[in-house]
């Protein structure tokens, strides 16, 4: 699974090295199955565990182009949020179709980063950072402003989760079911990016990354590459907003906020952003973070600050990266 | 016609509030490679402090002695903090600020409450000068020549001190600058202890204007990333130009379409990164 660059052969390369990734992915996939089960007995619920995979389906969009292009995007909050609003809106408005309302919050985030893409692309490195963010919140601002359509600033109401039709008849979504529904989408988003980052073009991105100056030598245009993870970046974290505001039955302008741009970026380095689960690890460990502290005191905000600065000085790597480095060295 | 000078007046104080913000970061982004997402934080600690202020010093005085409290923290802070992250990956120093932002904010509405404080400004200032264009009060008055007064200084002290000397020179190679035997340590702590302040002031000038909430910080902090990207990297000038463009054009467009005077500056910002990515008056080849 993972597809960082080493510096050094690998050692454990092979058969055994294979199996044992085999094996931890069947134990990985066991456990999310399996979630609804053991949540509870572990004091927590259900919900919480959905929320886990939005947050890490977003965070891992984000790290095709922060962990493995090397873009850092501060912006991505702007299309988690129009795949949330795509999502209302569509249920509110149009009609109680699940397919047709996430379809149209994959399509109105994804498209909007693939547009914008060329325009934020211009400059590089910190620079970037400063231009991603800023345009983050223009979307903020039209939700905040088209106060008839989108409910301004007290966020859009009014929709909610439909009962999925089969020809043999209608599933209605409660908390377990719509988990399952959630990991569908979550595996089928996690799927895509782990063929992308395999793919020949996956490993462009990585060379992007690592030197793109010698990529450009090579004839290969990194100004392109860059975009097309943007985009498919973009389509990813707009389909985990989508889920977002099937799960809340709601969405505010707060899905498009700086602020969860940043959350995004700090949950891929906690878990480690040059592993392809880290991001996973690092919404868990994120989720339930800030679930514990938003009850144990008003000042939650301070201690996701101060992860935020404890990570950076301590845990640069995250925890997979630590891991990682442990078992190679 | 008066409607469009009254807009106009709103954006230029607003703009002036962007653009002393813009300043300091574009001087942290320039020598200390930063983008400091704690600059809104800082900023309305600026104003906080000279609310705290104010019954002991007076409104003079705190205008004076808040902007230095703020730079005080900064420079706590970058000792710190942000010091070890020197050349590191960028990525870091970025978040190390925009948690350090998340803790300022939470603290301020910890400290001085989550409802907005009224900052009072002398009785004098409050009343319009003239009877036909009302909207020119003495306070808005005052906010043009502080901020003017502040920008001069700044690039008086960039111009003819040898700290300001080495600012510049640093910003153009930090190397070579270290080799000539400047301590680039203590260079860039004075460099953002120089920016913060600039931001403090700018919380000051703007809570009187705009009244002080907790979150003043992060709703001006943004459109000063957008001066800088419509003035260009790498020129303190174009920050300030950048800063005062988009605050008159958000104003006249509240004027005459107020939904729409946000999300006019990202507009601005996206036509100037189309046809001149590099800014108004930004260097070429910066960040690229």
């Amino acid at each position: 699974m993972n597809v960082e660059i080493e510096a050094r052969p690998r050692v454990r390369a092979g058969r055994a090295g294979l199996r044992g990734d085999a094996v931890r992915f069947a134990i990985f996939a066991a456990l999310l199955l399996a979630a609804p089960l053991w949540l509870p007995l572990v004091g927590s619920y259900t919900d919480l565990g959905t929320r886990v995979l939005i947050y890490a389906l977003a965070a891992m969009g984000l790290n095709i182009l922060l962990g493995f292009t090397g873009g850092l995007s501060f912006g991505h909050a702007a299309y988690f949020g129009l795949g949330a609003y795509g999502t209302g809106l569509m249920l509110r408005y149009v009609g109680p179709n699940m397919w047709l309302a996430v379809l149209a919050g994959v399509l109105l985030g994804g498209i909007a980063a693939s547009l914008l893409g060329p325009l934020v692309m211009k400059k590089r490195g910190i620079y970037f950072a400063m231009i991603t963010i800023a345009f983050g919140q223009m979307f903020y601002f039209i939700a905040v402003r088209w106060n008839n359509f989108t409910g301004g600033e007290d966020g859009l109401t009014g929709f909610q989760r439909e009962p999925l039709a089969f020809p043999g008849g209608a599933i209605h979504l409660t908390s377990v079911p719509f988990y399952y529904f959630v990991l569908s989408f979550f595996a089928i988003g996690a799927f895509v990016l782990w063929w992308v980052l395999n793919s020949p073009l996956g490993h462009a991105m990585v060379g992007a990354r690592e030197n793109a100056r010698r990529l450009e030598f090579l004839g290969v245009r990194v100004e392109l590459l860059t975009w097309i993870a943007f985009a498919i970046s973009g389509f990813v974290t707009a389909l985990a907003g989508s889920m977002s505001a099937l799960l809340n039955n709601f969405t505010s302008p707060l899905d498009l906020y700086w602020e969860l741009s940043g959350y995004f970026v700090i949950i891929c380095v906690l878990g480690g952003m040059r592993n392809f689960w880290g991001p996973f690890v690092g919404a868990a460990i994120y989720v339930f973070m800030q679930d514990y502290a938003s009850s144990l005191t008003k000042n939650w905000l301070s201690v996701i600050g101060l992860m935020f600065i404890l990570v950076v000085l301590f845990f640069p790597r995250g925890l997979l990266g630590m891991l990682a480095r442990r078992r190679s060295g | 016609m008066e409607l469009l000078l009254f807009g106009a007046f709103n954006g230029l104080i607003v703009g002036f509030f962007y653009a002393l913000m813009a300043l300091g970061l574009s001087l942290i982004l320039g020598l200390n490679n930063v983008i400091n997402f704690a600059h809104g934080g800082f900023m309305a600690l600026g104003g906080y402090l000279a609310f705290t202020l104010v019954p002991f010093v007076g409104f003079w005085g705190a205008l004076v002695l808040a902007p230095f409290g703020a730079a005080a923290l900064g420079l706590i802070a970058e000792r710190g903090l942000i010091r070890p992250l020197y050349g590191r990956d960028p990525l870091y120093s970025l978040l190390l600020t925009f948690g350090l932002a998340l803790i300022l904010e939470d603290m301020t509405r910890t400290i001085w409450g989550p409802q907005g404080l009224p900052f009072s400004i002398p009785d004098f200032l409050d009343h319009p000068l003239s009877n036909v264009y009302f909207f020119l009060t003495g306070y808005r008055l005052l906010v043009v020549i502080v901020a003017a007064v502040a920008t001069l200084g700044l690039f008086a002290v960039l111009r003819f001190t040898r700290l300001g000397v080495c600012i510049r020179a640093g910003n153009a190679d930090l190397e070579t600058v270290a080799s000539l035997g400047v301590n680039i340590y203590f260079l860039r702590a004075a460099n953002f202890a120089l920016g913060i302040l600039l931001a403090g002031l700018a919380g000051i000038l703007a809570g009187g204007q705009l009244g002080l909430t907790p979150t003043m910080g992060s709703s001006l902090i943004m459109p000063s990333f957008v001066a800088i990207i419509v003035g260009g990297a790498g020129s303190l000038i174009g920050s300030l130009l950048g800063g005062l463009i988009i605050g008159v054009a958000a104003g006249v467009v509240t004027m005459y379409a107020p939904a729409a005077s946000e999300v006019v500056i990202y507009l601005i910002m996206a036509l100037v990164l189309l046809i001149r990515p590099r800014g108004l008056l930004g260097q070429e080849g910066l960040f690229e």
